[in-house]
């Protein structure tokens, strides 16, 4: 054939449809806004109840992470990521979703080399890289510290 | 006798046709090819407990339904070739234990439907085989879990990534018999235009169709106006428009093409993006929609051209770019 990888790769990115940036930019704001917004919902009724804002909060994302895992297991999680992308990814009940999908998926491979071993699948890398990024930032933040006057 | 002219097989006494039969899953059985179907079963795990199972379950569905209609028992088959996409193709040979016949299988991902009909071509062809099996069959769940993520996981899919079918098709070829005939048979060439992306597979897949069919164009002298259809496997919507592309880059204005992933769906109506993929779509697509139409005589000739992306999940991370592979299968309505 005539033509060159060089211009098969700007052929072949004529050809290929972009997302729809502006649709699933809408999409994940009001899908994931919604998921916040029922977030501040939980922590406020948990507030009425008695519960410390801290308390509060933590139980906040505890119901939101079964609601996620509940949601998955129906299959239901997905069909609404699909068209959400980022707005169902990013919050809690994105993590929640990447933990549960990969339970169900690898139990037939049983409970230790399949649920054990693939559970953190997904997850892992954010736990591994979220945990660095916390390091640093705390060596970080113990010399700025006297400077901000804390 | 049975020549080679460049890299084109051509035989003098075609191998027959002498049966076929697809089977599919729940996705198929709502797209445009339901009719053309043997066996269309909604429940994709096919009763079983594991998807590699399914998958299995599948292909032997469609080896008995595709013995059946050949009119041939498993002991008078000389050759069995038989691939999937699953990891040291566990689904063929899962198929194969209940099956005492000479079992060879196959990996060129979505093109082993074509390398599978093309070897038991040769087979038939060269006297070696008296009968001889194709098969192959691929399973959105089990492919979605090894390739790419658990199916309950919330991905959101890129507009150029392909659907895997679930779907199974099989062939038998013979001596003697009917309609349709395979005729000639180019096996291609790795070929990679350096595309990494895995979720634009069509993109990987279409330099080694243009050079397949290219390469049978020049050995066999003839046009693509020949044929009543081009057929090519699973390239979806922008492997077939790069197909064209680059088709028209060699001097060549394809009228007659159709793609085998975009005949199984309907891309308005169901979401697949850029169209169906897998070892099983070609497959099922040959034994739905072109082997009844060349046995109708409602097409003559036809090129079966089906493409596989050869990378696997470790490449992938990798950063390898994706190689491709097309191999051809002229088929005729007459001997």
């Amino acid at each position: 054939m005539k033509i060159s990888k060089e211009e098969y790769d700007k052929l072949s990115r004529q050809v290929s449809p972009k997302s729809k940036l502006w649709t699933d930019c809408l999409w994940a704001f009001f899908v994931g806004g919604t998921i916040c917004l029922i977030g501040e919902g939980l922590r406020a009724f948990y507030q009425t109840r008695g519960f410390i804002l801290t308390d509060a909060s933590a139980l906040a994302s505890v119901t939101l992470v079964v609601l996620s895992a509940i949601l998955t297991s129906l299959g239901w999680y997905q069909k609404i990521a699909s068209k959400a992308g980022a707005g169902t990814l990013v919050p809690i009940t994105g993590f929640a979703n990447a933990v549960v999908s990969p339970a169900i998926e690898y139990r037939v491979e049983g409970l230790v080399t399949g649920v054990g071993a693939k559970m953190f699948v997904i997850a892992g890398p954010v736990i591994v890289w979220g945990m660095m990024a916390s390091v640093v930032w705390g060596v970080i933040y113990y010399f700025l510290r006297p400077m901000l006057g804390g | 006798m049975n020549r080679r002219c460049g890299k084109t097989l051509f035989f003098d006494q075609p191998p027959s046709v002498l049966g076929f039969a697809a089977v599919g899953g729940k996705r198929e059985s709502e797209g445009p090819l339901a009719d053309g179907f043997d066996l269309l079963e909604t429940d994709t795990t096919f009763g079983e407990k594991s998807w590699e199972r399914s998958e299995s379950k599948m292909q032997a569905l469609c080896a008995e339904l595709t013995l059946q209609k050949s009119g041939v028992a498993a002991e008078e088959l000389d050759l069995l070739f038989s691939g999937d996409l699953e990891n040291q193709c566990t689904a063929s040979n899962y198929t194969l234990r209940d099956l005492a016949v000479p079992f060879v299988g196959l990996y060129n991902a979505c093109a082993t439907m074509a390398e599978g009909l093309a070897l038991a071509g040769c087979f038939v062809a060269g006297g070696l085989a008296k009968r001889a099996m194709a098969m192959t069959s691929s399973h959105f769940c089990a492919a979605e879990r090894q390739f790419r993520f658990p199916l309950e996981y919330g991905g959101k899919r890129t507009p150029t990534s392909q659907w895997t079918a679930t779907a199974a098709g099989g062939v038998v070829l013979g001596e003697s018999g009917g309609p349709p005939y395979v005729r000639a048979v180019t096996f291609g060439q790795v070929t990679d235009y350096g595309i990494k992306d895995i979720n634009n597979m069509g993109a990987a897949m279409a330099p080694a169709a243009v050079s397949t069919l290219l390469t049978f164009l020049r050995d066999s002298g003839e046009k693509t106006e020949n044929f009543d259809r081009i057929f090519t496997g699973d390239l979806g919507m922008v492997g077939s428009a790069l197909m064209e592309e680059l088709c028209r880059r060699e001097g060549i204005v394809l009228t007659n093409h159709d793609d085998c992933g975009l005949l199984l769906y309907d891309r308005g109506k169901q979401e697949v993006g850029a169209g169906g993929s897998g070892a099983g779509c070609s497959a099922s697509v040959l034994c739905s929609h072109i082997l009844p139409e060349l046995r109708a005589g409602r097409m003559r000739r036809v090129l079966f051209i089906a493409t596989g992306a050869l990378m696997s999940p470790t490449t992938t991370l990798q950063k390898e770019s994706i190689p491709g592979i097309a191999h051809l299968v002229l088929l005729e309505s007459e001997r």
